[in-house]
């Protein structure tokens, strides 16, 4: 076992991580730990762009845009932290212009900007143009553009270093600890995927950046790594998980695959077609019709299937139309996505429309965090030193379902204010003492699947797994068949216990490292179910066809799930409202 | 196999057929220091992709099969293997266009030192691309706003900020496999992206860099980056580019 010590260290590269080294590193000593090398990280699959209110192309502002975020997010939205990600969006954007992310550009040499799902002029009117872009690779130039700063900035790495352990200064896990007392992070534990060591990092700030969890689903547009690792963590050790019940299903999956299509396609003017031809958003959403928000789109799509109006031979899919679009017109702002469309489809865009499905995308929930960044253990206490940002956190910018942009915005603005925090943290604290044998329970339970001789397989584990939470917790659910889903998640999780791997050897163990992935899917999956059963209400990107409407009364409040042993316990916090109440979302 | 498969499979109806991959695998704790073929023969599904297969043959056979992947749809640049000895994702490769009648040759891409199975040690790649400076160098006062940029401007590097750093040009490359200290076409790739910037002000300072004996003028010209490239980058032409710009120092 090795031992490190760094005033910061951030685990995750992908976009929050490496936007908080790029704070961090210039500031104390820092290292980004990460189960990937940093430019395969996720946020390099983001497409379609970054909204900020640049105003470049029409008339825009913040406020507009805060608004737009409220209700994109059906007023679960703490609206503090909304108005701040609005606000800082457009210095966002400018520093990475400055650091040259190569951004489209209007005639006269501005960052250009097009339309998105749910972004609106003068509070839903009409859609605006508010999202700065690269092509349909905008999170790719995102994640290369932060990896190049890096580069130049010399910020340490550990690559393809996974993190299994969060060391707090208290044991929280049991739920006794009281209110009011402090709480420090003191390193975190690691395990070298090359060699199979473990090693342990003191550190006086933990930054969680490690992304989402779209594996606790079958059809995602999710990479096979996204196992909510952070948030699984964090939970074990005690903290609350807060919203995991909101997963947003992203309605231009290619069907039967999950692979990702750009709403910007939408944007650049793709029209949704049922078999009947008919343009149906026009019913759902009459004013915005395909730019409705993502949570409304994919159950209008959901809904037509169920009545009898998909395509294909088993009426299926819908189709999304870009045939009326030209071709040139395509290339230039649609390359990658109708790239997709032809290698795993066989489909050509220009002539024949594409067949698509809603497929689990985002996590609107995770680590709940002050709008520093700063990760709570209730709904109040801070833990000292430890941070999250990005799609593992819930600062809540995104309430019930995230608006198409906004997370390759949150990356950037929470990225930033966390390396901040934590560097200005760490610059005053001191080391929290590493508990004795810091790495014995992670080697203990590595050590417990690798020597197993026989049990369970991890391939058919987490196929069931994800089979129930496609059939039972998806953009429709009721108390019936989410009953179902937990009763299999909690039949899945004891036979967890007997998992075994095949591959017993140090280096590059991924057999057991696929083994300790799903015991997070399972612990994620347990929680989203059991927060979808008790919110009997339909919000954003949760629906129960039991419970078809908003209940403002009894819900507009964040779910705080806590894990103490083996059950899981719900809780509640208030919703930040500053300037918006509540009103019906209509679009 | 059925006539079904030479056509785009629609979705819904999914052909199933049997396939054999041929595997180079190197498991040092296990079976030594040599490298041996193994074969595994599984039943796979008209859109499935390498990708695919290989996640059943470790899935479902021999959990001990070791490769990187992570996206699963080419844009992370993960795996990148040599299949049927042409370097190639095996998330952007479907067995159908495959020949399926036919064992599947798959190998670690060539010239890096393989660690286990598939997995080669990339760290020689990612040295390589960090000595080109591969980020924006701007001595001008930055401005409140945006830099001005024309499309003209931006088109010019386009193509190049495509790279995902998968090394399947540089892996491909007869050069890089005799001469490891060769720069490799991906990092000329990423010189190339800043070079042509409009906004850059270090491209004297890579053009310097990549006259370097192991440099651009290694280059044979032989297309294999080109052709390798999952993204349908140019990569051939961009290092004329920069051998280019050396020669009249206009870029």
């Amino acid at each position: 076992m090795q031992i490190h010590q760094y005033d910061v260290v951030i685990v995750g590269a992908g976009g929050a991580g490496m936007r908080a080294a790029l704070e961090s590193s210039s500031r104390v000593r820092t290292a980004v730990i990460s189960k990937l090398y940093p430019t395969r990280s996720h946020t390099g699959a983001a497409q379609g762009g970054m909204c900020a209110a640049l105003a470049n192309v029409e008339e825009d502002n913040w406020e507009w845009h805060t608004f737009d975020t409220v209700k994109g997010g059906d007023y679960l939205v703490d609206q503090d932290a909304a108005e701040i990600m609005a606000k800082e969006a457009i210095q966002a954007v400018i520093d990475l212009e400055h650091m040259g992310l190569p951004f489209n550009r209007t005639p006269e040499g501005k960052i250009d900007q097009r339309r998105f799902g749910g972004h609106t002029a003068e509070h839903g009117k009409a859609p605006v143009r508010r999202a700065c872009y690269a092509a349909d690779r905008t999170g790719h130039m995102i994640l290369q553009t932060l990896y190049q700063q890096c580069v130049a900035r010399d910020v340490e790495f550990f690559n393809e270093f996974y993190v299994l352990d969060v060391l707090l200064d208290t044991d929280l896990r049991d739920g006794t600890v009281a209110d009011g007392e402090e709480v420090a992070v003191s390193g975190v534990v690691a395990y070298d995927l090359a060699t199979g060591e473990t090693h342990v990092f003191q550190a006086k700030s933990v930054v969680f950046a490690t992304g989402g969890a779209g594996r606790i689903f079958k059809t995602t547009s999710n990479a096979h790594t996204l196992t909510g690792d952070g948030m699984a963590l964090a939970l074990r050790a005690g903290l609350p998980l807060e919203d995991m019940e909101f997963f947003q299903f992203h309605p231009t999956g290619l069907a039967g695959l999950g692979i990702l299509l750009s709403e910007a396609a939408r944007g650049e003017g793709a029209i949704l077609r049922n078999s009947e031809g008919e343009r149906f958003m026009e019913r759902y959403a009459p004013t915005i019709k395909d730019l409705a928000p993502r949570d409304m789109v994919a159950r209008a799509m959901a809904n037509e299937v169920r009545e009898g109006r998909g395509c294909g031979p088993h009426k299926d899919y819908v189709l999304l139309d870009l045939t009326h679009l030209e071709p040139a017109h395509i290339d230039a702002k649609l390359p990658d996505i109708t790239e997709f469309a032809r290698t795993y489809l066989g489909v050509e865009p220009y002539t024949e429309p594409v067949p698509v499905y809603p497929t689990a995308h985002y996590a609107m929930g995770g680590i709940p965090t002050d709008i520093d960044a700063r990760a709570l253990r209730n709904n109040t206490d801070v833990v000292h030193g430890l941070f999250a940002a990005g799609e593992t956190a819930c600062v809540s910018v995104h309430g019930a379902n995230r608006l198409g942009t906004n997370s390759l915005l949150d990356i950037n603005v929470f990225g930033k204010r966390a390396g901040i925090a934590a560097a200005a943290y760490a610059a005053t604290a001191e080391f929290v003492p590493l508990p004795e044998s810091p790495a014995d329970a992670v080697v203990e339970q590595l050590e417990a699947i690798r020597s197993r001789a026989s049990g369970e397989r991890v391939a058919e584990l987490r196929a069931a797994l994800q089979q129930t939470m496609d059939a039972n917790a998806q953009v429709f659910r009721t108390n019936e068949s989410l009953t179902q889903a937990l009763a299999d998640v909690k039949a899945l999780q004891a036979r967890y216990a007997d998992v075994h791997v095949q591959d017993k050897s140090r280096q590059f163990n991924l057999d057991l490292l696929e083994a300790v992935e799903l015991g997070f899917l399972l612990d994620l999956a347990e929680v989203v179910v059991t927060g979808a059963l008790a919110r009997e209400e339909s919000r954003g990107g949760h629906f129960r066809e039991d419970f078809p409407s908003r209940d403002d009364e009894k819900f507009m409040r964040h779910t705080m799930a806590y894990r103490h042993g083996d059950t899981v316990t719900l809780d509640y916090k208030p919703v930040v409202v500053t300037r918006y109440e509540p009103m019906e979302r209509k679009y | 196999m059925t006539a079904t498969l030479s056509e785009p499979a629609a979705v819904g109806e999914v052909p199933t057929f049997d396939v054999t991959l041929r595997i180079r695998r190197f498991t040092p704790e296990t079976h030594g220091d040599e490298a041996y073929w193994q074969e595994f023969t599984i039943q796979a599904h008209g859109t499935d992709r390498l990708l695919d297969a290989l996640h059943k043959a470790k899935w479902d056979v021999d959990g001990s099969l070791s490769f990187r992947r992570s996206c699963a749809h080419g844009v992370c640049g993960s795996d990148a293997m040599r299949i049927n000895g042409r370097n190639r994702l095996a998330c952007k490769t479907l067995l159908k266009d495959l020949d399926p009648e036919k064992p599947i040759t798959v190998e670690p891409i060539k010239g890096l030192p393989v660690i286990k199975d598939l997995i080669v040690d990339m760290e020689p790649f990612f040295a390589s691309y960090r000595e080109i400076m591969p980020f924006l160098v701007s001595e001008s006062q930055k401005p409140t706003k945006e830099r001005l940029q024309s499309a003209e401007q931006r088109e010019r590097f386009d193509d190049t900020t495509k790279c995902i750093l998968c090394a399947a040009c540089t892996s491909s490359c007869p050069v890089f496999w005799t001469d490891g200290q060769y720069f490799g076409p991906a990092a000329i790739v990423n010189a190339h992206r800043f070079i042509f910037d409009s906004r850059d002000d270090a491209g004297a300072q890579r053009l310097e860099i990549l006259n370097d004996k192991e440099g651009v003028w290694r280059c044979r010209t032989i297309f294999n980056c080109t052709e390798a490239c999952p993204r349908g980058i140019e990569v051939t032409k961009a290092i004329q580019e920069v051998k280019r710009a050396m020669v009249t120092r206009a870029y």
